[in-house]
């Protein structure tokens, strides 16, 4: 019984969590890929452009290197509260906390779940 | 009496005409526009990911945006303002260089003659459901040197990783802003700036945290490299 239990939450909680990883995917789709490129390789469309290139996403070695509090941190408050360039945006008067939390939990598929 | 009531059935025949008139242009510009442009404010209520579907920048405040004059010749000659379309991602491909523009799936914008074009930029001007915003605003355009209006818009607020402040330079996925100031109104340029959010909750530009004085310097930079182009 309480194994069943414990499988049902379970299911429960990866049911959300996916659900909250589509939505990362979405937002990631719209706001980030035009720097960080379609693929989040951080070859976006601006970036031939740009000063500083964006970070790649698909780097498992560097995105691992950070926190999910300090991935939230930069996209909140964007490069310059890092010590690093303008040229990564601050997106908190774009985006409530739940869809910035959608989009670390995205960035973490990104890095970190290569087949 | 007698004349009395030719007159007042003079006076509703001159409201008529242009009334029924606009009401023509609404419905004709619901119909050859409305299949890619939003002509109502309806898109902010929907899902974030409504901004990924848009086959064209919203028209809806139209009114509180754009110069009547520029839409009269833009309309017959649509040059193109995105270099990567309504939403860029759409128009992106992957290339050993990183992501290209895929100029091949840009589509050329249907032409309208003077006639049209005069209706339905009188019509566009009428669309103002951001008059509030417009009456916030307190810039009066103004000068700034070239060399600092550069540094604010590149170095300084990273304008340019989505912007061209001329052509071929400066990123692709923001409308380019070299002609800004012969398409907009000087008051929308300044609050769109500011908050951007507040006219388009989905907007890919993000909110940034320019304080009014940077926002107004940002203007008169785009007011002097506007009045630079032909
Ligand atoms: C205008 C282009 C641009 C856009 C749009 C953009 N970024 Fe960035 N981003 C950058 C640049 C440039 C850097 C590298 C900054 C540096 O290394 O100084 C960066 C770095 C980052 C980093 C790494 C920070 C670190 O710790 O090194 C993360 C995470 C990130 N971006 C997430 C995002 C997310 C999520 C979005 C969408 C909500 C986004 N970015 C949108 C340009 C952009
Ligand atoms: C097939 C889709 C399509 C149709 C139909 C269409 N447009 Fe557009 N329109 C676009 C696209 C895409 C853009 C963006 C072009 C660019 O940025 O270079 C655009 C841009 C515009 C702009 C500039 C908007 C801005 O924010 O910069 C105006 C004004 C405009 N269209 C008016 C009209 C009018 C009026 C009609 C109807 C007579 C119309 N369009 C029909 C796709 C369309
Ligand atoms: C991450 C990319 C990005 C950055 C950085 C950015 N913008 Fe934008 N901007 C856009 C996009 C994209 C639009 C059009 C709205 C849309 O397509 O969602 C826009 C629209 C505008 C417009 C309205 C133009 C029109 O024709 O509709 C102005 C003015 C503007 N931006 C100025 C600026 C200034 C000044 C800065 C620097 C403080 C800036 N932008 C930073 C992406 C950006």
């Amino acid at each position: 019984m309480k194994t069943l239990l414990l499988a049902a939450t379970l299911s429960l909680v990866s049911a959300a969590a996916l659900a909250a990883a589509d939505s990362g995917k979405q937002l990631y789709a719209v706001y980030c890929t035009q720097c960080h490129g379609v693929a989040g390789n951080g070859k976006g469309i601006n970036a031939a452009q740009m000063a500083v290139q964006p970070r790649d996403h698909t780097d498992t070695k560097e995105m691992s290197a950070r926190t999910d509090e300090e991935l939230f941190k930069v996209i909140q408050h964007g490069g310059k509260s890092i010590n690093k360039s303008v040229l990564m945006p601050a997106w908190g008067g774009n985006l409530k906390d739940d869809e910035i939390h959608a989009l670390v939990g995205y960035l973490r598929e990104l890095c970190c779940q290569k087949n | 009496m007698k004349l009395r009531l030719t007159l007042g059935a003079a006076a509703v025949l001159a409201l008529g005409v242009p009334l029924a008139a606009h009401a023509d242009v609404a419905g004709e510009v619901k119909q050859q526009c409305g299949s890619c442009h939003a002509l109502d404010h309806d898109y902010a209520k929907a899902p974030t990911h409504e901004r990924a579907e848009r086959k064209a920048p919203p028209l809806d405040y139209a009114g509180n945006k754009f110069r009547r004059e520029w839409l009269f010749s833009w309309l017959q000659n649509p040059v193109r303002l995105r270099p990567a379309g309504a939403f860029p991602p759409a128009h992106a491909k992957p290339s050993a260089d990183g992501d290209v523009v895929d100029t091949a799936t840009l589509a050329k914008h249907p032409v309208l003659d003077a006639a049209q074009a005069g209706k339905v930029a009188d019509y566009l001007m009428t669309l103002t459901p951001f008059d509030t915003l417009i009456k916030a605003e307190t810039y009066q355009p103004g000068t700034i040197a070239q060399r600092m209006g550069q540094m604010n818009f590149g170095k300084f607020k990273g304008c340019d990783g989505c912007h061209q402040d001329a052509p071929d330079k400066g990123g692709v996925s923001g409308p380019e802003l070299y002609t800004a100031w012969q398409r907009l109104q000087p008051a929308f340029i300044s609050a769109y700036i500011a908050q951007p959010a507040a006219w388009d909750p989905h907007t890919m530009m993000p909110v940034g945290d320019a304080n009014t004085a940077a926002v107004h310097k940002l203007a008169n930079y785009l007011k002097l490299i506007g009045e630079k182009q032909p």
